[in-house]
């Protein structure tokens, strides 16, 4: 593109005009239409039977589409490049919140046993909860 | 792209001394006309990244609870209805496509297109939440709660179809009162021939009734759904009872034990033996213990703050699209000032984006 | 040192101050501050409004430290002591330090400094400070329905149980947090779009460095923080059990959320005022500042490394071993940048000609201050050691080093320095310097016996302690109510300035940033023309005028 390629602000000026690109009919209608198919195959894919890698298979299909969105609709091939950068390092921080996170998780999960709250389900109407009298203190720094 | 050329003919304003002589869509603070788009976009762009990041939490609590109890969202996403949810997807891309397509008429000065476009988005909004608004009320009316307030599914007496019924009702007041506004507005416009506000009027009556629309369109396929459901319900009820009896039996000597299941007799269950309650049982369902606040309603609970936090965000983008509209029907856009066209579709698609992995990870399991 | 010892009486004003125009002058009336754009006006506002919490939040501290001289507690009820502690803190952190710098003189000097006419999105500004306002009004709200007293971390499952209108604390966090967000956006956007021709990256003074990570982490960080509060919001009204044990929730994931944004907070505290401290040294140095890219690049490993380490505050919450580990490694990188930070500061001192003045009291302090918050953040990082210094008075102590002896010194430094450009009116040297000095004593007295009570197993957040606790629980009450006092000083040296000061030369330090280069206060729109950049730290050529009493760059008359 020609668009300059930094936000450097002593490169304003030249190029007035400039910064409008019109997206072509023809990409648009071709990118919706492949994310209309896409989306039926997502639908098609659900009703195989295909175990655990179900759900990877429709993260992958929803991230091509995402893709599509992102990089077609949203300009972002055509855009600066630093806010690509933005928009990618937001996803990093997105991993880097869930892995963490998910480790832990994942690492105690042995010691954690799900509770039985049937009894209370099968009531018609919730109860209203009875507050606890306070007692402990949240830990922290 | 070879786009770019076709922008020369715009206004041509020459200030060079910046800070005078703006023209009144320039900001008095900024230079020209470029870098007020480019901080404008980097705002927006910086915006988006925080939208991500909040949504994140929820994506982080959903991932935590799928891998908690995996067959619990298996069984609590049946109840969410494939058809309606990938109807929803094909709207909002849809929507997606024609406000793409109105960014590129502001940036070509396409007035009568851009309102169209716009107008157009909005009216698809208007759909999506006309078929959530139908999802929610049918799951509330069959006690599909969030956490606490979830109750077991496979109890008859638990099913209040009514109070589903009423707030889709309530539900539709808004958009109704705001349709019928619009409708009037326009036709006072008509009469006066008044261009800018018959634009403004025209697409926001028929977004309000897009609302309706969807409603319809949501019963539709929703009913049909329903009756399905109801039915299997029914053929369990009476593997159901017998199960109920029978694990009162078990622990109590209680005379109700024989009677039918209604509700005094599942109080006096739930009462005497809060543990011990045998759960409803379902087809394909190995563990029917998923049946139950703590695990199907922690599912509803992502549900409904992942889809509900969606759904604020779509009303959120109605606003300024109809903000937009305003400003498009007045011709304020070309291809110098096109930033607030260009920033909403940017929040428009990723509200969109967001939606496309919701889709997959609630309707789709199993 | 000689700006200490010439009275002020001898120096005439002739130059700078002349300026009819300036800010606060340029439209007066109520609701052209209320509904004012201009950057300058939003800052001082956020000012005001910081040092109002500020304010509060401290006497409450005051009145726990006092109920704290006895063994048996004084005159608050253990419940009555809960909620004070707990809005000591949520006040200190929310309304008042998050925003203190950034908002209030980051508003201030950010588009001054960089030389722009205002911040990018000036209407976006004024909300994000209405959006405050809102957020301490429901915080109030919040205080007069009843106390408050699930801490300032509102962990679960206590706060689901709690009476207190934890709803109301909530909401009023998450409008805190899009108030804060808003500003981080707005200062990245003006940093990387509004620089004016030759202020490259590398030219911009050490604050807007600092400026622009603490961004980077609002930007960041924040909606973590939205979402999880929100969460618990809908988890007090509808139950929704996500983070509820009682319903197969999971609350080691709330601590998760919540120090996923509260740990990375802690450097939206403190690096704007290692921003504020490199400016202050440099220019009361007299001296370019040492290592300028170390300094720049270091806030920004700070803000990123920030991201790495918040499971340290969750090795006790039953966090997984193999997580605990990680994190407990990961803590020590922070230490580098903050570590690379002092050094470069102590070697811009090194051969300078230092003038003691108040600002640079309060700067000094701060390095001596900082220096031991870090250090013994070290003691704590180490798994071991944090069993048993979690939760007591060692990390009172700790934090109280960084957060109050780093970011509120900084800040009160910063003020005295600025306030000449804010205000257009010299303070007294000698009530500042004053103020500065007891503030240090009154600081290391409260929580230097801190220190010692935690590592004896002091625990922290309890309204009453064993009697073999008590002397240096005097000690720390005492040293609390000097700084009060200092504090008090300080406030009596800046607003004494706004009546009875003697009005300030644009230059009275000779700093070589922009801001010194207009008239004090700025005028309405800061530059006519986009002003000559050059290097932020290069101090030949400027020097001491007796006439104007200020600096002048040479051949500049």
């Amino acid at each position: 593109m020609a668009h300059s390629t930094d936000a450097h602000a002593d490169n304003h000026g030249h190029h007035e005009g400039e910064f409008a690109h019109p997206a072509s009919i023809r990409m648009l209608l071709t990118v919706f239409t492949i994310l209309v198919l896409l989306t039926l195959l997502t639908v098609y894919q659900s009703t195989l039977d295909i175990g655990d890698m179900e759900i990877w298979l429709s993260l992958g299909i929803a991230t091509v589409k995402a893709s599509l969105v992102i990089l077609f609709f949203m300009h972002l091939l055509w855009d600066k490049p630093f806010n690509a950068i933005l928009f990618i390092s937001s996803l990093i921080f997105v991993s880097l919140f869930l892995g963490f996170t998910l480790l832990d998780a994942d690492a105690y999960s042995n010691k954690i046993e799900l509770k039985d709250t049937l009894a209370e389900s099968m009531k018609p109407e919730p109860a209203p909860e009875a507050p606890v009298t306070p007692t402990g203190m949240g830990a922290s720094r | 792209m070879s786009v770019s050329d076709v922008t020369h003919h715009e206004t041509g304003h020459e200030h060079d001394d910046h800070s005078h002589d703006h023209p009144e869509w320039l900001a008095h603070h900024f230079d020209d006309a470029e870098q007020q788009f480019d901080s404008g976009k980097l705002g927006m762009w910086l915006f988006l990244v925080t939208e991500v990041l909040f949504f994140s939490g929820m994506f982080c609590a959903y991932a935590l609870l799928r891998s908690q109890s995996p067959e619990t969202f298996a069984f609590a996403s049946k109840f969410l209805n494939e058809k309606l949810g990938a109807i929803n997807t094909g709207v909002l891309l849809f929507s997606s496509l024609t406000m793409a397509w109105a960014v590129r008429a502001s940036q070509l000065s396409q007035h009568r297109i851009l309102v169209g476009m716009l107008g157009t988005t909005l009216g698809c909004a208007a759909v999506f939440l006309g078929v959530k608004a139908v999802e929610y009320t049918h799951k509330w009316g069959l006690g599909l709660l969030p956490g606490s307030l979830y109750r077991a599914q496979g109890v008859p007496s638990n099913e209040d179809h009514a109070f589903g019924e009423l707030s889709l009702i309530y539900m539709c007041v808004i958009p109704g009162i705001l349709a019928v506004a619009f409708l009037i507005w326009w036709l006072i416009s008509l009469v006066k021939k008044d261009r800018v506000q018959v634009e403004i009027a025209g697409p926001l009556f028929l977004a309000a009734a897009c609302f309706f629309g969807g409603v319809g369109l949501g019963r539709y396929l929703e009913s049909g759904e329903a009756h399905a459901e109801h039915a299997d319900h029914t053929a369990q009820h009476d593997s159901h009872a017998t199960e109920l009896a029978a694990a009162e039996e078990l622990h109590t000597a209680s005379p109700v034990a024989a009677t039918a299941v209604t509700e005094p007799v599942l109080n006096a269950v739930t009462q005497a033996h809060p543990d011990q309650v045998a759960p409803p049982k379902f087809e394909g369902v190995e563990d029917p213990k998923v049946n139950q606040k703590g695990r199907a309603g922690l599912f509803f609970s992502i549900y409904y703050c992942m889809t509900g936090v969606h759904a604020f965000h779509i009303l959120g983008g109605m606003v300024v699209l109809t903000w937009l509209i305003v400003k498009a029907a007045r011709h304020e856009f070309h291809s110098k000032y096109f930033g607030p066209v260009d920033n909403v579709g940017l929040y428009w698609h990723l509200v969109d984006f967001i939606w496309i992995y919701l889709f997959p990870l609630l309707y789709l399991i199993g | 040192m000689s700006i200490l010892t010439r009275p002020d009486s001898t120096i005439e004003v002739t130059r700078g101050s002349d300026v009819k125009d300036n800010y606060l002058t340029h439209t007066s009336g109520f609701l052209t501050w209320a509904l004012t754009l201009d950057h300058k006006r939003i800052g001082v506002m956020y000012f005001c409004g910081v040092m109002a919490s500020f304010t509060l939040a401290g006497i409450i501290a005051l009145i726990f430290r006092t109920h704290l001289m006895w063994a048996d507690g004084g005159f608050l009820t253990v419940q009555q002591y809960n909620q004070l502690f707990t809005l000591h803190g949520a006040i200190m952190v929310f309304l008042f330090i998050i925003p203190s710098i950034p908002a209030a003189l980051g508003n201030f000097l950010l588009p001054v400094m960089l030389g722009a006419k205002d911040v990018a999105f000036p209407r976006l500004n004024l909300m994000s400070f209405y959006l405050w306002v809102t957020g301490a009004i429901f915080f109030l709200v919040g205080l007069l329905i009843t106390g408050l007293d699930t801490g300032w971390t509102f962990y679960t499952p206590y706060s689901l149980e709690s009476k207190g209108p934890v709803v109301w604390a909530t909401l009023a966090v998450f409008i805190l947090g899009f108030s804060s967000i808003f500003t981080g956006l707005n200062f990245i956007v003006t940093i990387n779009t509004m620089r004016p021709p030759g202020m490259t990256w590398f030219k911009m003074p050490l604050f807007l460095w600092a400026t622009y990570s603490t961004s980077i982490i609002q930007v960041l960080a924040t909606p973590v923080l939205g979402i999880t509060v929100l969460l618990l919001t809908l988890e007090r009204v509808l139950g929704i059990g996500i983070f509820d044990p009682k319903l197969n929730g999971d609350p080691v994931t709330f601590q998760h959320f919540f120090w996923f944004y509260s740990h990375p907070a802690v450097y939206i505290m403190i690096l704007p005022a290692m921003g504020i401290i490199s400016e202050l040294i440099a220019v009361h140095s007299h001296k370019g500042i040492f290592g300028y890219r170390f300094i720049a690049y270091s806030s920004v490993a700070i803000a990123l490394f920030g991201f790495l380490v918040w499971g340290h505050h969750m090795f006790t919450s039953g966090m997984s071993d193999v997580a605990s580990i990680i994190f407990s490694a990961l803590t020590f990188t922070v230490s580098i940048p903050s570590a690379i930070k002092v050094f470069n500061w102590l070697a811009t001192m090194y051969k300078g000609t230092i003038s003691l003045t108040a600002p640079m009291l309060y700067a000094l302090s701060f390095i001596f201050l900082f220096t031991i918050g870090g250090l013994t953040g070290l003691f704590l990082g180490p798994l071991s050691l944090d069993r048993h210094l979690h939760d007591t008075y060692f990390v009172v102590a700790h934090f109280h080093y960084v957060m109050m002896g780093g970011t509120l010194v900084a800040l009160l430094g910063g003020a005295f320095h600025w306030w000449p450009k804010m205000t257009g009116r010299m303070y007294n040297e000698f009530l500042g310097c004053v103020s500065a000095i007891v503030v240090f004593i009154g600081f290391n007295l409260t929580f230097l016996p801190q220190f010692v009570l935690g590592t004896r197993g002091m625990p922290r957040r309890y309204a009453t302690y064993k009697i073999e606790f008590q002397d240096l629980h005097v000690v720390s009450t005492i040293g609390a109510f000097v700084l009060g006092l200092g504090l008090l000083i300080a406030l009596v040296a800046l607003v004494h300035a706004i009546f009875r000061g003697r009005k300030a030369p644009s230059n009275p330090w000779g700093g070589a940033t922009l801001e010194w280069n207009c008239s004090s206060p700025p005028p309405f729109y800061n530059f006519e023309r986009p002003p000559t950049v050059s290097d932020p730290y290069d101090f030949r050529g400027i020097e001491y005028d007796e006439k104007i009493g200020g600096y002048l760059k040479h051949g500049q008359s």
